[in-house]
């Protein structure tokens, strides 16, 4: 069944943009283009055009990772230029279509991207309403427009499209347009039904992994059993029995089979003869920390110095000091890494589900010695991505076995694959110090981060490396520092950041990567403050922090949760429920949240069981909240699992977790339920929705385990033998 | 090369295989073009590939095609456009989707369930979607959806 019909269309709306290519129907965008649009970041048509028949396309260069992001971007530009949404088509993440926005990650995909669109609907707003005005001989402050159609005196009427002129909206972005009146928003902050979903409940949806090209074959790559294991011999009579095989591909380490169809291509890569070299390169996991601890130290980065923590410390009073470590996580996507690949001469298109598209055409750019402008890259939604997970890596694959063959190529990791070599949120170690004057003020706040060097830059592509290609790749673990800083107000503070020189998996970035970890230690060490204080939680964060807006969170949080009338809990009972308290004011700048989790503990077994959160959060004005709870949500359930259970396992050679049975994760008759309390400000920036929230699951989760049983959890994940472990040595102290 | 007769959505189809163990997912999307069951592990562990079999779910990433006898309905042939049957409408009432992939294993999971027990009790709908797996953290909206369609 040919999916793809190929069809001419003619983007001509707005005069200059001539738009013209064969379109693969279920998909509706070009599979190869040279197209002359703009896609700078100054100009308005790199957002928007409008088509003659009153159609608005949108040009999102951030993507939907299966947020919903794609119906909130599409709320913002129907209501800003006043059209239906049903009038508005968005096309995401295409290198020579859509601008480059940056990575779609961080929670800034409303934040920035939305708002750059928002602006460039207003600055086009503006020109249409100026054009409307003088063509009715009216003030163009004198009109609206209701449903695409501008209304001026007297009842006259133009459609928006009727006012674009031969030379298209030609349009330089305007900062200073005026945007509309949060009173007149029409689907802003309301609870708009997303686009996507009609088509995902009847299998119409075309997922990066459905996506099909004329002649595709299909490709899937061999890996090494051990991460630096390289090939010592290939005997390619070994598949020859499988019918559909077209090649073996073999560049250096790389290899992968390609066969007319998907089932060879899986049974081929199972079962090629391959002798690789033995490989021992990881520390053992049962000493990590110590690993970790030992790890060469390129550089501090210290991210906040006030006062002199250290002679504060020296003259405390009381001192209080405690270790957090977090496990190494994956992203476990329930489906694997995908990518199809096409070469025409030296020119490579490439779909794939990639966070940040126009990064990864510059990765496939260098890695086949390319220019950027030979390399046309284009997003296809996959499913979900929560990071830099195993997608650009497909791509690279793809694109090394298009290479050999002469046509589009399709790839799809196999699980194992997607558990074991999509790079990993790194192993974080976290040391807190504390001291306090004799009255109890807390005089000083110390901490020291372990964790690998580097910001969020390019993560080689693991075909690349294999194939001794050049991706750009460097260490890159994301924006780690994030939340190393705290939001309270203490005389003498330093953070300090020791960045490591390697870490045992390649790392990159999960959802609220650092943020999480650092929270993790710095709410679960603030609630140890408070604890040996003798501090209510919500009373010493309050006591603590100057921000208005952050204490009207905790304020509505302790509302929300009935904070102080909660039951005390029975820390002698073998089943024991607690509560705690955690609060965030994202990187310190933008979105805040707070959280209560209730969790029950058996003293006994050492199970812990989080059976209900309370969150509000306040991340500005609110584009679509039903959006946002959806998020929320996600954010509280996924990081539960990430908690709670999972830890990547390794031996001295590879990753060993490389399945669900090894790798557990969240399932049904665990799931908690989620309370929450949305703070909506409409004329307010809009601030990320899509990981704040997770950042402070784990340390809610412990402070409930401390407040139901008086022992202290410091290593993520909680699971039952390391929570019957801390029972036990707090038993013995 | 092996021809089977198989019924999927109704529909009586010729499959023609090189391989009676290829597992009946890569059939259903590779030569039919139906997209709803999923490639989620290809272990039966994660359910994203979920197919009724004479009504009862299967995981069609470990059936063999060669196993296959009887009626195969995938997300396609449950309902579709004006005619959503009623676990996907209520999946879309109650916005029960973040990326969606692992949408097709809950929604076929839940119908053959929900046939078998007409009013299930929420939480013999979280036993039942236990083997189930999502990774966005849907879990709640999901059982919303299929306790509104029970209700319907």
């Amino acid at each position: 069944m040919n999916a793809l019909i190929d069809r001419r269309r003619f983007l001509q709306g707005s005069g200059a943009l001539i738009v013209s290519f064969a379109l693969p129907l279920t998909h509706g965008r070009a599979a190869v283009t040279n197209v002359t649009k703009p896609v700078d970041l100054n100009t308005v048509e790199s957002f928007l055009a409008i088509r003659p028949d009153g159609e608005i396309i949108v040009y999102s260069g951030k993507v939907d990772l299966g947020t919903g992001v794609k119906t909130a971007l599409m709320q913002i530009a129907a209501d800003e230029l006043d059209v239906p949404l049903t009038q508005v088509t968005l096309i995401q993440g295409d290198t020579d279509l859509t601008p480059d926005q940056g990575v779609t990650s961080g929670s800034f995909s409303i934040q920035n991207g939305g708002v750059q669109l928002r602006q460039a609907a207003a600055t086009a707003r503006r020109a249409l309403l100026q054009a409307a005005g003088k063509r009715f001989g009216a003030a163009s402050d004198s009109l609206r427009i209701a449903d695409g159609i501008v209304i001026g005196p007297d009842n006259k009427r133009v459609p928006l499209q009727a006012l674009i002129g031969p030379h298209g909206l030609d349009l330089k972005m305007d900062k200073t347009a005026p945007l509309k009146s949060p009173a007149d928003f029409k689907l802003v902050g309301r609870d708009v039904q997303r686009v996507d979903i009609p088509g995902k409940v009847t299998g119409s949806f075309t997922f990066m992994q459905d996506f099909k090209l004329p002649g595709m074959l299909h490709g899937r790559v061999v890996r090494p059993p051990a991460i630096g294991a390289t090939i010592l011999k290939v005997d390619e009579s070994s598949v020859a029995d499988i019918p559909g095989i077209v090649k073996v591909v073999r560049q250096e380490n790389f290899l992968g089979i390609v066969a007319t169809n998907e089932w060879a291509a899986i049974k081929g890569a199972r079962q090629l003869a391959v002798s690789w070299s033995e490989w021992v390169g990881l520390p053992d996991q049962r000493h990590l920390w110590e690993h970790v601890r030992k790890t060469k130290v390129l550089h501090d980065d210290v991210t906040s110095n006030v006062g002199d923590s250290a002679q504060a410390l020296r003259s405390a009073a009381h001192k209080l000091s405690a270790t957090f470590d977090f496990a190494i996580h994956t992203h476990g996507s329930i489906g694997p890494s995908c990518a199809v690949a096409q070469w025409q001469g030296e020119r490579l298109t490439c779909w794939n589900a990639a966070q940040s598209p126009h990064n990864l055409r510059k990765q496939l750019a260098a890695t086949f010695s390319l220019k950027d402008e030979q390399v046309h890259n284009i997003y296809i939604e996959g499913a979900g991505c929560y990071g830099r997970n195993g997608h650009e890596d497909a791509a690279a694959d793809a694109a090394l076995l298009a290479r050999e063959v002469n046509a589009p190529v399709r790839v799809q990791w196999m699980r194992a694959e997607e558990h074991g070599w999509d790079p990993k949120g790194p192993p974080t170690l976290l040391d807190m110090r504390a001291g306090f004057d004799a009255q109890g003020k807390i005089t000083a706040w110390e901490s020291e981060l372990f964790i690998p060097n580097g910001v969020a830059g390019f993560v080689s592509l693991v075909g690349a490396d294999h194939a001794k290609l050049n991706s750009l790749g460097e260490l890159s673990p994301g924006g780690v520092l994030n939340d190393l800083s705290i939001p309270y107000a203490i005389d003498n503070v330093k953070t300090t950041a020791h960045r490591l020189e390697s870490t045992p998996l390649k790392p990159a970035w999960i959802r609220s990567p650092g943020r999480m970890q650092n929270s993790f230690a710095n709410e679960s060490f603030f609630d140890e403050i408070a604890a040996h204080l003798g501090l209510d939680p919500l009373d010493a964060r309050l006591q603590y922090l100057r921000d208005e807006r952050g204490k009207e969170v905790l304020e509505r949080l302790a509302t929300l949760s009935n904070w102080r009338q909660r039951p005390k809990p029975d820390r002698h009972a073998n089943i024991s429920v607690g509560r705690g308290l955690a609060f965030i004011k994202y990187e310190l700048v933008r979105t805040y949240v707070g959280m209560v989790c209730e969790a029950e503990v058996n003293r006994k077994t050492g199970e812990v069981v989080p059976r209900k959160f309370f969150v509000v959060q306040d991340c500005g004005q609110i584009i679509n909240p039903d959006g946002v709870r959806n998020q929320i949500e996600g954010n509280v359930l996924q990081t539960v699992s990430r908690a709670m259970q999972e830890e990547v396992r390794f031996n001295r050679s590879q990753v060993t977790s490389l399945d669900w049975a090894s790798y557990p994760i969240l399932r049904f008759p665990e799931v908690p339920e989620v309370v929450m309390d949305l703070i909506d400000r409409p004329q307010d920036i809009p601030w990320g929705a899509g990981e704040p929230t997770a950042a402070l699951v784990p340390t809610t989760i412990s402070n409930a385990v401390f407040d139901a049983i008086g022992v202290r959890l410091r290593s993520v994940p909680f699971t039952a033998e390391k929570v019957k472990v801390a029972i036990e040595r707090d038993s013995k102290s | 090369m092996t021809q089977f007769q198989l019924n999927v959505n109704g529909m009586a189809v010729t499959a023609t295989v090189d391989d009676q163990a290829m597992p009946l997912l890569y059939f259903l999307r590779n030569d039919l073009g139906l997209h709803g069951p999923r490639f989620g592990c290809g272990l039966g562990q994660c359910g994203a590939c979920t197919v009724h079999l004479d009504g009862a779910a299967i995981r069609s990433c470990v059936y063999p095609i060669g196993n296959v006898q009887g009626k195969v309905t995938t997300l396609e042939g449950l309902g579709s456009g004006e005619n959503l049957h009623p676990v996907q409408k209520a999946f879309i009432e109650e916005q029960a989707v973040q990326c969606g992939y692992c949408i097709n294993g809950m929604i076929m999971q839940a119908a053959a369930f929900l046939k078998r027990t007409p009013k299930p009790t929420e939480d013999q709908v979280r036993q039942e979607l236990r083997p189930n797996l999502c990774r966005c953290g849907t879990h709640l909206r999901i059982i919303r959806a299929v306790m509104r369609a029970s209700q319907a």
